[in-house]
């Protein structure tokens, strides 16, 4: 079994390897790279903006149930909705969901071509599938989910405003008074690296499960759940891993 | 010329080629027979790259393409055409684009003559018509003739087709047979053919090699393949009830 965990994990960096080459034509990879960051980024955003507005709303009315107290200043409601979504929620989970939504479409559509011949046809063609097919695909991934994370977050504090607004559970004043109140930049940062590295695991993981493809559509549907498996797994021990090294 | 040099295949324990040394011959329509399994399509994946030989090796006009650097291998792949089992095209490309790929990624020509290509090539194939259709769109032999069209479009030496007319009626399958030895003989490419129909190996067959489970068991010319005495060749040749009846009158 761990011979055969450390076999795929050194397929993984061979495949990294092959991915990681020189385009063959910049112009035709640009115009991949605008391409999947289109279908990446404009794809995800109405399944982000609901999931982080529910993400938000139940994040607010848990905190103020859970710090009924007159100890505690109204303030830190705000304050504590802010540093989940900022810090964890939204780098995290909406990375898994993305993991999910994304990663099964670069699986899907990689591995039927690899089941359809079409990587091999490229391959007779000179050209190096692995990097002509997956290189754009990582490379907008950490491009665009940033960019999403960076949009769950607002929505995800709006989803708490809007919360505030129709429940009053606490009031509007305190709730923007906590979202404002000690705010440092490093948090975005950490909140940024994790979904980089994030989004880089995600789009390779899933592009090499979808690679390495050997049989059918039995075989295709078996490497769509084992790379939405592992990429998570890994996300989750990623995310312990640089939690640890930066905060 | 391609020439095949003691080329043996192994997968685990079991040995799929065994000592093939053969040569398929430029400006000819060589065909590889066989029953299914019997290595017709490993053999075609050592040739073009697709498998590398455990043992043996495959010389494209005296370069031999298991020694050489990354950049001659991709030199010769860029003289290389394949028609895969499936025809293999590109889902998200319509027929045109398809055709055109090849060019863009690996020519250095400007759009209007990359356009003259396609357009030659598709009219070659006769798709001239449909060349805003995408692969779900078109038949089976539509899209044989449209992976024949992407085949050619670099002008390659060399033309592999495995099992181009598989799953394809007779007049249809004998259309794309025509296509492919009036593409061989018109552009004096090496044309290498997997096929096991028999309406092939006695029309198009200028040169076949018999692979029989792994091992080269005969070749000859489609003049000598009726008339052969080779027992698996027999075996195989006059496996139907109709050919045993052809055999008999």
């Amino acid at each position: 079994m761990l011979i055969r965990v450390l076999e795929i994990v050194g397929e993984y960096f061979i495949f990294l390897g092959k991915v990681f080459r020189k385009p063959e034509k910049w112009k035709i990879f640009f115009k991949k790279l605008i391409f999947e960051m289109d279908a990446m980024g404009v794809g995800s955003l109405l399944i982000v903006s609901i999931i982080s507005i529910t993400l938000g709303s139940v994040i607010t009315i848990q905190t103020a149930l859970q710090i009924e107290s007159s100890w505690v200043p109204a303030w830190t409601v705000g304050f504590t909705v802010r540093t989940s979504v900022v810090m964890e929620l939204c780098p995290t989970i909406i990375s898994l969901l993305l993991v999910g939504n994304l990663g099964s479409r670069i699986t899907s559509e990689i591995g039927s071509m690899r089941v359809t011949e079409q990587i091999d046809a490229l391959e007779v063609m000179g050209i190096n599938p692995a990097s002509f097919l997956v290189l754009p695909k990582i490379i907008a991934s950490i491009i665009v989910n940033p960019l999403l994370i960076i949009f769950s977050i607002f929505f995800a504090l709006f989803g708490g405003y809007l919360t505030v607004l129709l429940t009053n559970v606490v009031t509007m004043f305190d709730f923007i008074d906590g979202i404002t109140s000690f705010f440092r930049m490093y948090d975005i940062y950490y909140a940024l690296t994790k979904t980089t590295v994030f989004a880089f695991v995600m789009s390779s993981v899933c592009s090499f499960y979808g690679y390495r493809i050997e049989g059918g559509a039995l075989e295709l549907g078996k490497a769509n759940t084992q790379g939405i498996v592992v990429a998570s797994f890994v996300l989750l021990i990623l995310n312990l891993v640089i939690t640890q090294i930066m905060l | 010329m391609i020439e095949v040099n003691n080329v043996s295949k192994y997968f685990g324990n079991t040995r799929v080629l065994n000592n093939i040394k053969t040569s398929f011959e430029k400006g000819k329509v060589n065909l590889v027979i066989g029953r299914s399994g019997s290595g017709k399509t490993v053999l075609m994946k050592c040739l073009v790259g697709l498998l590398t030989p455990d043992e043996g090796n495959v010389l494209y006009d005296g370069r031999d393409f298991y020694d050489i650097s990354d950049d001659e291998k991709k030199s010769i792949r860029t003289e290389m055409g394949m028609v895969f089992q499936g025809a293999a095209l590109f889902d998200s490309m319509n027929i045109q684009e398809n055709v055109m790929f090849p060019l863009n990624i690996l020519k250095d020509m400007s759009k209007g003559e990359k356009l003259d290509r396609v357009n030659f090539c598709l009219e070659r194939v006769d798709l001239i018509n449909s060349n805003k259709l995408f692969p779900a769109e078109l038949s089976g032999g539509m899209k044989k003739r449209a992976a024949i069209a992407r085949a050619i479009a670099c002008n390659p030496q060399y033309l592999f087709c495995d099992e181009p007319n598989s799953g394809l009626d007779p007049k249809t399958a004998m259309l794309i047979d025509e296509l492919i030895v009036e593409i061989t003989h018109d552009f004096g490419i090496t044309t290498v053919v997997n096929t096991h129909d028999l309406n092939s190996v006695i029309t198009i067959g200028e040169k076949i090699a018999f692979i029989y489970k792994g091992d080269l068991a005969w070749c000859g010319s489609k003049e000598e393949v009726l008339s052969t005495d080779n027992v698996l060749l027999n075996d195989f040749i006059y496996a139907q009830p109709l050919t045993q009846k052809i055999r008999h009158i």
